[in-house]
């Protein structure tokens, strides 16, 4: 996972607060460019608010995060400009549902990028073949199956050719079946080099693809390695019965 | 295997301290990072607000200027401003301006539950419900379109010519039916605009739990349709405050009226901006209060965050 380059994405010592209740107590984590993250962890271990974070769609009450060596948790930054350098995909997909396919993906790039209207369709429909909707373009997002609507949300995520991309549980919401098409289209991204950052319940698929597993419990990254060591030989107690109740669950 | 002992930040969280490293254990100490983050955020707060009241102040001196310049000022002030004539008027518009609030509550009151049934019957489904959506939508159509005025003259000069038996010719009722009919087709459209916006997928939530088509547009569409609605009700409201003043076209003494006898008498307008300023007075608590209701259930809901 060190390759000696500056990380994409930094975090340290994030803390991150919810009234009297502590999410965040002390993050720390490094994206190295085209690796793959994944966070795992109980419910409410704070894997999504991390990424809201990451996303500034929450202000952190301490701690830092840089995007590419520019801290981004600084006022004086311009959120607008750091969200253009980052994608993110949700877990209830969060597409415009007054929009069709199409415009879902075409409104930031020739919104927010200015990307002429006949070069961001193009772009656009490249994205859909690649993501296997060909011929959706023009569909609403209520019309589609739900691995349908997350692949069309990786796809608006994708358009504007983001640094970092952000999955929140993106399978989370989807029936088995369906999870396998939505996780492909994240297995060709990792081989196009794509620098992610996943929170998921997928064990066997953080497994494959992740270069780097962190494990978040009580506020704090408990354990972090490669997917081997992670899940191979962990060292933390906690970290062991978190993943004996997976396997118990019959998710890994 | 790095178990994050290795380097930045202090997430080298061992066992030990994680046992009791839940929220409430370990003390924690804002970084100089935070406070940092924390006076600069604070200057800008003050910045801003010096910046808010000088703009303020400059657009205040301006306006002034610009008005006291004029050169037909002195005259103006004389006709509109004349503190004498404001005195004499005051007392006289506050006791007509009875008459609008309670006309304002009754109406209001009634154009709320009327325009929900209406609006309610437009959005029925099933064949037997036909004849009720098509004299619901006429119903709105036809008092939409006809001009309040008209209306006014209409029920409160016509009905009293019938010379019914039983039927009221009191010109603040026959005024008060007046405006509850024209308003009830307005808030009617209002209410439905609000229940068609709420997502399909809610009803569609509603209606597998069981719940009946009515059910679910009582506990799931509505809620939700009203909450969406309350700034345009308002505005109807407010409007409807406004527009109690034409009952006067039957005789009735209401704030307007009050201040159009001593304008007849006395050829100066300030009675009028008395009038206006006191209906605008009233209307302003009723917004803020809106919005307070409206901000207290976002804040409740909202998941949070900055966006």
């Amino acid at each position: 996972m060190n390759d000696g380059d500056l990380p994409v994405l930094r975090m340290e010592s994030v803390r991150k607060t919810f009234g009297g209740s502590v999410v965040l107590r002390d993050v720390g984590i490094e994206v190295p460019p085209h690796t793959v993250t994944a966070l795992i962890g109980a419910s409410g271990s704070g894997k999504s608010t991390l990424l809201r974070c990451a996303n500034l769609l929450e202000d952190i009450d301490d701690g830092a995060i840089w995007l590419d060596g520019e801290e981004i948790t600084d006022p004086r930054v311009d959120q607008d400009a750091v969200r253009r350098r980052i994608g993110v995909v949700f877990q209830a997909y969060n597409l415009f549902p007054h929009m069709t396919v199409l415009e879902n993906i075409t409104l930031a790039p020739r919104r927010v990028h200015g990307v002429p209207r006949a070069e961001a369709e193009q772009r656009a429909v490249e994205l859909l073949e690649r993501l296997g909707l060909g011929g959706r373009a023009g569909e609403y997002p209520d019309r589609l199956s739900g691995g349908q609507q997350q692949r069309v949300a990786i796809a608006r995520a994708l358009a504007v050719r983001p640094r970092l991309l952000l999955l929140d549980e993106i399978t989370a919401a989807l029936d088995p079946e369906l999870v396998g098409e939505v996780l492909n289209v994240v297995r060709d991204l990792k081989g196009d080099g794509m620098t992610m950052m996943l929170a998921t319940h997928e064990m066997g698929f953080a497994r494959e693809v992740a270069d780097q597993v962190c494990f978040l419990d009580s506020g704090v990254v408990l354990e972090r390695g490669t997917a081997e060591q992670v899940f191979g030989d962990p060292q933390h107690d906690r970290t062991r019965r978190f993943l004996r109740r997976i396997v118990e669950a019959g998710r890994l | 295997m790095s178990v994050v002992k290795d380097g930045f930040g202090r997430d080298d969280a061992g066992d030990e301290r994680n046992e009791h490293g839940f929220p409430g254990g370990s003390p924690y100490v804002p970084s100089a990072r935070r406070l940092e983050r924390e006076r600069y955020r604070r200057v800008r707060a003050r910045r801003a607000t010096a910046v808010a009241a000088l703009s303020t102040l400059v657009t205040g001196v301006v306006v002034y200027l610009l008005v006291v310049s004029a050169p037909g000022w002195p005259r103006t002030r004389e006709t509109f401003f004349n503190g004498q004539y404001a005195r004499e008027a005051f007392p006289k518009v506050v006791e007509g301006l009875w008459l609008n609030l309670r006309l304002l509550l009754v109406c209001g009151a009634a154009v709320l539950v009327l325009g929900m049934l209406i609006a309610v019957a437009r959005t029925l489904r099933g064949p037997v419900f036909f004849p009720l959506r098509v004299l619901a939508a006429a119903y709105t159509d036809f008092f939409r379109g006809l001009p309040l005025i008209i209306n006014l003259m209409i029920v409160v000069l016509g009905v009293p010519a019938l010379r019914l038996q039983g039927v009221t010719v009191d010109p603040v009722l026959l005024g008060g039916t007046a405006l509850t009919l024209t308003y009830s087709a307005y808030v009617a459209e209002v209410f439905r605009a609000g229940i068609e916006s709420v997502h399909p997928s809610q009803r569609a939530a509603a209606r597998s739990l069981g719940l009946s088509n009515r059910q679910a547009l009582r506990f799931v569409v509505l809620p939700q349709a009203v909450r969406r609605q309350v700034p345009p009700l308002l505005n109807d409201l407010v409007s409807l405050q406004k527009d109690t003043g034409l009952v006067s076209i039957g005789g009735a003494v209401d704030a307007v009226r009050a201040a159009d006898i001593i304008v007849g008498r006395s050829l100066n307008y300030t009675p009028y901006i008395v009038a206006g300023l006191v209906f605008v007075a009233l209307t302003i608590p009723m917004t803020r209060f809106t919005d307070w209701v409206t901000a207290r259930m976002d804040r409740r809901r909202a998941q949070g965050g900055t966006t």
